[in-house]
Order: structure tokens, then sequence, then C-alpha cells
């Protein structure tokens, strides 16, 4: 994981670098944490580019992370999860009550690629 | 049924750091059969979810042993996950999306809407004391054929 602070902007960011399971998620959880008390930012991004996988603790992950950003007053979005995590996602609601993003163009593009081939 | 083209065993502590261990091990069993990259990725989801739940319902922390059985048709996977923990008392209610006994270590009651949703048929087993038993099975379109990445 790499944790990215934004003095000025008081913004957090976040690259997960693993795979998210039941195993990886509590490490995670306590390193993400730590961060956002630490800093109490206005805004958490999560960027999720590097993620190959992720299963339903992944949904567990960020609705918990969720809660304690709103508890410091700030706003989480997520970024650039691919279209397996997505499936995931959109599975559980997370999308109505979180913002998701995709920022990379290559990204959405590389998707896309995957779904015409498959 | 269709023939038999392959099956495996594999037997395992519950520990969490097998539930990579586990999920790539089937991916890696299941590609002989040439599914596409999406049907292995739902194979891989549906696996973790079974073994996670294994690990943190059925042993709840403490030290037991999984099984995983499967085989291998011609377009098919069948896909066995067994343990010998407390079982599942209320399975409809298990099922249901967003239940959990877990909440607070932010489990999100997903799993077997995953199995459910991911695979083409699941089935649960279980007796309360002596364990459960998920049976999964998914149909493999592709079988490659006209495609290699």
């Amino acid at each position: 994981m790499k944790v990215e602070h934004f003095v000025e902007e008081r913004i957090l960011k976040i690259l997960i670098t693993e795979e998210i399971d039941h195993h990886t998620s509590s490490k995670i959880r306590t390193r993400m944490d730590y961060e956002i008390l630490r800093f109490r930012p206005k805004k958490v991004i999560i960027d999720l580019k590097n993620v190959k996988f992720m299963d339903s603790a992944g949904v567990g992950l960020m609705i918990g992370r969720y809660k304690s950003v709103k508890s410091c007053g700030g706003n989480l979005e997520i970024e650039n999860a691919n279209s397996k995590l997505m499936k995931i996602f959109e599975m559980s609601g997370l999308p109505k009550i979180i913002e998701f993003r995709n920022t990379s163009e290559l990204q959405g593009f590389s998707n896309e690629i995957e779904s015409i081939l498959i | 049924m269709e023939n038999l083209k392959n099956e495996m065993k594999l037997e395992f502590l519950s520990k969490s750091a097998n539930e990579s261990f586990a999920r790539v091990t089937i991916a890696a069993f299941a590609a002989q059969l040439d599914p596409t990259i999406e049907e292995l990725a739902d194979i891989k989801t549906s696996v973790s979810e079974a073994v996670t739940n294994a690990i943190v319902h059925a042993y709840s922390g403490s030290e037991g042993i999984i099984k995983i059985h499967s085989r291998l048709y011609e377009n098919l996977i069948e896909i066995e996950v067994i343990d010998t923990g407390v079982g599942i008392e209320n399975i409809e209610e298990a099922k249901t999306p967003l239940f959990t006994t877990k909440g607070s270590l932010e489990r999100s009651g997903m799993g077997f809407t995953i199995m459910e949703s991911f695979m083409d048929e699941l089935k649960v087993e279980s007796v309360v004391g002596l364990g459960t038993k998920i049976y999964m099975k998914k149909k493999i379109k592709s079988s490659g054929k006209e495609l290699s990445l």
C-alpha cells in the first residue's frame, strides 16, 4: 500500500497494491484507519488500479472506511476499480453511497477491449 | 453426466493465508477447461468466499481442516468445499443477502450471494456440530476454441 498526503488540500490518497480478501483486509484496514485518524482529511481517495483480485471482504473494507472517513468529517472516493471489482461493488449497492470514478483512460480502454474479446 | 475429464482433492489448515492458496490452485485446475478471464474470476471469487466462510464461521479462529474436491467435465466444473466445523443452523438465513453474524468484523454478508450469482448452481448441506459442505457448479461456455489469448 502506498499513501500520499496533500497537506494544503487535506487530501489523503491511498493506493492499494495487494489482493483484497479476508486475510489481507485486516492489515489494510489497520493502516488506512491509522492514516485517516492521523490526518483527518477532507477527502480520501482509494485507488484500486493495482488490485487484481477482490472478494466480498473488499465491500466490508470500503463500508468500514466510508464510516471512519465520515466520522472525521471527510468524504470517500474510490478510483479505478476494474470490471471484476465493479461487478462485486454493484451487487453490494455501494455505488449508491460512495462515488466511484475512473481516472485513467487507459484503464477504461483496456476494460473495454477485455469485454469485446470475451 | 458427461465424461469425467479430471479430478482433484485438496486439504489444508483453516488459516486465512490459505484463502489465496485455495483460489489460485482451483484457478490453475480450472484453466484446463480453457475458461474466459471472466469465468475464471467468477470461480476464484466463489472459492475465496466459501473458504473464507469455513475459516471465519465454521472454525471461527480455531484450527481445522478444509477440503476441496473438484471435478472437470467437458464444459463444466464441480467444486465442493467441505469443513467439519460448527455447521449452519439456518441455511436460508445465512444465504440472505447482507445477512452476517460477524458485522463487527466488517463482514459484508455477501458470500453466498456472490457464490449464487457467479456460479450456475449452489447447494449447501450443513449439520450443526458436524460441519458444512458447499457444492458449486459452473458451465464453461467458451472452451476457448476460437479464441486463445
